[in-house]
């Protein structure tokens, strides 16, 4: 019996092999889709495997907000003493001006002893750049920065109140990201100098590092053991080679599984596809099945048939998908080129590769069962009378086993692919709700259009109608692979829209687009006069008090550190340096969501009223009417929490997660941020620079470079997003290609029948525009409106920022789809239309 | 007795209202006998051919096929008896469109293909010699859409005389041939039934055709009004 089963889906699968190829060329995208995924991420995992060491460039790195106190430096002294290689490191923003250029730009300067990086190494054009750079007054920069600073190798950089002369530029650097150049260029400059460029003062934000290299690597755990303790006493951080690689592997890991989502996502799409075109198939191969089992055929046998087909197609398919993921993963590492950290191989992973065809003969086969079942349950008797119409089959249990089976393997799949179980099921939820919002919205397409039929209409615009809910319909199916797509693209776009709007600063005249901060007291006054000056008066001018958090409703901060019973505050919140500020206030990016403004004039001997950010109280676990005492640079102050307030941390203002009340911290040592616009691109350069070169210490920061970094660093995400979701919309393509083409055999049929009995080829082409524009503004629409939905819920829950619809280019979405359904459906029936209708009635005759 | 039908009965359901389509229906077919069933459009002919053959459960009644009750058995078992005992011949041909001739003659022989009937070659030459047989030997790789219906309906006849079967149910077997070439069909499949030694159950309303029969079962309103040789059947009242 299994060769017969064999011989015959063989020998009859010749014929519709052909029209079926189509469909398990949309299993063939989403296999490819989550072939080139997976197989990319485990390169990246094994590549960062390969380079961890290299990542970190040492053994341990020690980092703190402040210089190390005596005590650490002491340990870091006696271990150098005792053989092993310490070299230490200051990170700091600052401006940069290149000479003569006169060009300014705020960058990350790296103050380096000689010997790091210990492993992996430091490429130089010129190379011998790094090791000279110890040498003299030395700068070796991004490559980026001499193009932004106009400068070129041999001109002088002035960082601070030093000179540097720039002798080389840093092609590639260990365990960095090309993307952070775009951020803070770098700008290596030899520690000895330091000092000169009289940049850092007590409170300045700099980061101060120590890379240690061991003898074996293996011996830094029993560092750690056994100065855990002290380095921890001492607000000393410290990051191994496993942590780092830790790190880095769960978060390309989580950004690999993300994109093999949106694979998984175009694999359901094909699936749709599958059980669409398969639909179709059975419902022409009922015929044969029936003269089978008319010849003795058991229904098994005949199932088999058909099930093998379908299921070899699959394979097939899904064969050609993983040949064209392998094609595609090797050009990922190029596009994910600046996120990535390590150099990643272009291998093919086998093991990928057999999931992914794995996957894909199961999704093929999965989906095509349920409309199988109709092929097992035909009557022998439909050979014997074609009026034969079967007795209704309602919820048989096959089918239900079969749904149960289709549901399972989905969240199976889901679960698989998704960085956690929890965004597995997630997903999995997602895609069925989306499924069903649009085959619901098909259904009612169907159902309305029959109870509000236009009669009235014109002929061909009855028919084109009609054609959504008679028999063989393609309404469910068109909707349901166009309806993805389009909701897959639009929800990119809308997401992408709104972020980027919230950084648009160009577009408002009013929005500030230079900001100037860490302007001393001293300073500010010339600062102010200047900006007057050139046209450019301060927009806002907002001082800034660092201090720490000394206790909590009279509980010392080291206690609360130190109790480990019960809940407690969060570590980061309790011991991090806070930039706050006073105002009489709320501005635009804030609102109240607790307590009350402070408009009643100030109670003698009351504490002082402060407003948290909503966050921070969470983390801090205070609610209004809670006391805050604070170490304002040595001085206790004490605060009453007033008010707690939401914060658009999106909006590119300074914002504070502390306020005070006016008068409370006006004694205290403060800086300020003030802000200005220039509109003129060359005037504000041309600002910086005066005011870089009479205050070196001033940071500028050009809102609208950040945001065109911005842009570009946006732009690379969802160029990696879009290149997946790319996937869909081929997918859905080729889904819609397919649903026409299996029902072309049947439309053909009754077109040349219509033109038979005298309809003209424009009044047939007209009604297959009519039907097929209906099914694509349907899909489209719900496509579109789910996207809406989706990308509300995202930003109000995940981004926490406004959402703001793009309607108008929501609605050219939409009308783009529907042109493209009904253009696709338009070229579909051409050969109905070109053909004498003799010849098609004589070729499709019984 | 080859075939018994004892008390055969089938129900439809129309409309909500039940329809009977065939009642109390009693026969005995003898092993090589040639019968024919014939009747008006709607007399329940299609349906006792079904039945008969066990395409269907009647609602009353049982058939028994070559000693196999029928009604005993599942509907895998019934496809055995019909792979091993039963051709049919239709009057569309429904000959499988995606199959060549040569292809459609295999579909049985492989189907019962279990007790020692040898490999694959043998069974193909068998083919063969039923397509010479039938005269359409070079037609063997054609599709259906490629041959005649006259031509369609010899592959048809090959086909259902494959698998040796000890009966044959011819449903109008010529009602989609001009004459001429429906009493060529007719002459081969009269040939072939007396040369494979089968019992020939053939349903029409062609009078010409069931004259040839040995026997005629004549069937209205879905039962049996008269049972006979075929000599005087203008005889009989009521008959049309």
């Amino acid at each position: 019996m299994t060769r017969f089963v064999l011989g015959l889906a063989r020998r009859e699968g010749r014929a519709s092999r052909r029209r079926l190829a189509l469909y398990m060329g949309s299993i063939s995208l989403g296999v490819a889709a989550l072939v080139a995924v997976n197989s990319f991420r485990h390169n990246v995992q094994r590549a960062i495997a390969a380079q961890a060491r290299e990542l970190l460039g040492a053994d341990l790195e020690l980092s703190a907000r402040h210089p190390f106190d005596s005590t650490v430096a002491a340990l870091l002294d006696s271990l150098a003493a005792a053989g092993t290689p310490v070299s230490r490191a200051t990170s700091f923003a600052s401006m940069a001006l290149a000479l003569p250029s006169g060009a300014t730009r705020l960058v990350e300067v790296r103050a380096v002893e000689a010997g790091f990086p210990y492993y992996g190494k430091m490429e130089t054009d010129p190379p011998e750049a790094w090791g000279a750079l110890a040498a003299g007054r030395h700068a070796v920069v991004d490559p980026a920065l001499l193009i932004q600073l106009r400068a070129a190798l041999g001109d002088t950089l002035a960082v601070g109140e030093a000179r540097f002369e720039i002798t080389g530029t840093v092609t590639q650097a260990p365990g960095d990201v090309a993307l952070r150049s775009a951020i803070g260029p770098r700008v290596y400059l030899p520690a000895a100098y330091l000092q000169e460029t009289r940049l850092l003062r007590t409170g300045s934000l700099a980061r101060y590092l120590a890379f240690l290299k061991f003898d074996p690597p293996a011996s830094v755990q029993r560092f750690l053991n056994r100065y855990h303790q002290l380095l921890r006493a001492h607000e000393v951080g410290y990051d191994t080679v496993s942590e780092r690689e830790q790190e880095l592997t769960d978060s390309l890991d989580a950004l690999g599984r993300y994109l093999g989502l949106v694979g998984l996502a175009a694999l359901l799409l094909g699936g749709v596809g599958v059980a669409s075109a398969v639909n179709v198939f059975a419902k022409e191969k009922l015929d044969i099945a029936a003269i089978l089992r008319c010849l003795g055929a058991t229904q098994g046998t005949v199932f088999a048939v058909y099930l093998l087909q379908a299921g070899l197609l699959g394979l097939a398919g899904a064969a050609l998908g993983a040949a064209l993921g392998l094609g595609i993963q090797s050009q990922l590492p190029r596009l994910l080129a600046d996120f990535l950290p390590v150099r990643v191989a272009a291998a093919a992973h086998w093991p990928s590769v057999a999931a992914g065809l794995a996957v894909g003969a199961w999704a093929a086969v999965a989906f095509a069962l349920l409309p199988l079942l109709s092929i097992r349950n035909v009557s022998p008797l439909a050979a014997l009378r074609r009026d034969y119409a079967p007795r209704p089959r309602g919820w048989a249990p096959e089918r239900l086993a079969t749904i149960a089976a289709l549901g399972a393997s989905l969240v199976a799949l889901s679960v698989w692919q998704a960085p956690t179980p929890r965004s597995g099921f997630a997903f999995a939820i997602g895609v069925s709700l989306t499924a069903a919002v649009l085959a619901g919205s098909a259904w009612l397409l169907s159902r309305l259009t029959r109870r509000f039929f236009p009669a009235r209409a014109g002929y061909v615009v009855r028919q084109g109608i009609a054609n959504l809910f008679r028999p063989h319909n393609q309404t469910t199916a068109v909707t349901l692979a166009v309806g993805f797509g389009v909701f897959l693209m639009a929800t990119l776009y809308v997401v992408q829209r709104n972020l980027l709007d919230q950084l648009r600063t160009d577009r408002q005249p009013d929005r500030p687009n230079l900001v100037l901060f860490d302007i001393q007291t001293d300073q500010i006054a010339g600062v102010l006069a200047l900006l007057e000056d050139r046209g450019a008066p301060a927009l806002e001018e907002t001082p800034i008090v660092t201090a720490r958090m000394a206790a909590i409703n009279g509980r010392q901060v080291h206690e609360l550190l130190a109790d480990t019973a019960g809940p407690r505050p969060s570590r980061w919140a309790l011991r991090r340096e806070y930039r706050n500020t006073y105002r009489d206030h709320l501005t635009a990016s804030e609102a109240l969501v607790a307590g009350s403004w402070w408009s009643a004039p100030i109670t003698p001997g009351a504490p002082w009223r402060i407003s948290l950010e909503r966050d921070l109280a969470g983390e801090l676990g205070v609610r209004v009417g809670d006391r805050i005492t604070w170490d304002v640079q040595g001085v206790r102050l004490e605060t009453q929490v007033a008010n707690l307030r939401r914060v658009n941390w999106a909006r590119f203002e300074p914002n504070f997660f502390v306020v005070f009340e006016p008068g409370a911290l006006e004694r205290a040592p403060r800086s300020f941020v003030v802000l200005t616009r220039v509109a003129d691109a060359a005037a504000r350069a041309e600002l910086q620079r005066d005011l870089v070169l009479r205050y070196p210490n001033l940071q500028a920061l050009d809102l609208s470079l950040v945001q065109r970094t911005l842009d570009a660093v946006l732009g690379s995400v969802t160029l990696a997003i879009r290149f997946m979701a790319l996937f869909s919309l081929a997918g859905g393509v080729v889904v819609l290609l397919g649903a026409i083409a299996a029902s072309r055999y049947q439309r053909m049929r009754e077109s040349v029948l219509l033109r038979t009995l005298g309809a003209s080829r424009r009044q047939i082409a007209r009604i297959t525009a009519t039907e097929y524009l209906a099914l694509g503004a349907l899909a489209g629409c719900t496509g579109a409106g789910l996207a809406a939905g989706a990308g509300w819920a995202l930003m109000r829950f995940f981004f926490e920022i406004p959402f703001r619809l793009p309607a108008t280019a929501l609605a050219g979405l939409t009308l783009g789809a529907a042109a493209l359904i009904a253009l696709v459906g338009w070229l579909n029936s051409r050969p109905a239309l070109d053909r004498a209708p003799l010849a098609v009635l004589r070729e499709m005759g019984d | 007795m080859i075939i018994v039908a004892r008390d055969l009965g089938q129900v439809f359901s129309s409309g909500g209202r039940p329809l009977a389509v065939l009642q109390d229906v009693n026969l005995e077919i003898a092993p090589q006998a040639f019968v024919a069933i014939v009747g008006p459009s709607g007399s329940g002919k299609t349906t006792l051919l079904g039945l008969l053959a066990g395409l269907d459960r009647p609602t009353a009644g049982s058939v028994t096929l070559d000693g196999q009750n029928l009604n005993e058995l599942s509907e895998d078992e019934r496809a055995k008896i019909r792979a091993e005992k039963v051709g049919f011949v239709f009057q569309t041909f429904q000959l499988i469109p995606t199959l060549t001739a040569l292809e459609n003659v295999l579909v049985p022989l492989e189907l019962r293909r279990a007790r020692g009937d040898g490999g694959p070659a043998r069974l193909e030459e068998r083919a063969r010699r039923l397509l010479a047989r039938v005269g359409l030997e070079d037609r063997a790789h054609h599709y259906p859409a490629q041959l005649s219906g006259g031509e369609q309906q010899r592959v048809a006849l090959a086909r259902a005389f494959a698998g040796s079967p000890k009966i044959l149910f011819a449903d109008e077997p010529t009602g989609n041939l001009d004459a001429a070439t429906g009493r060529a069909v007719i002459d081969l499949l009269v040939a072939l039934n007396q040369e494979e030694h089968t019992t020939l159950v053939l349903v029409t309303h062609d009078p010409e055709l069931a004259s040839r029969a040995q026997r005629v079962i004549w069937l209205s309103g879905g039962r049996i009004v008269s049972d006979s040789a075929p000599s005087a059947p203008s005889a009989r009242s009521g008959a049309p």
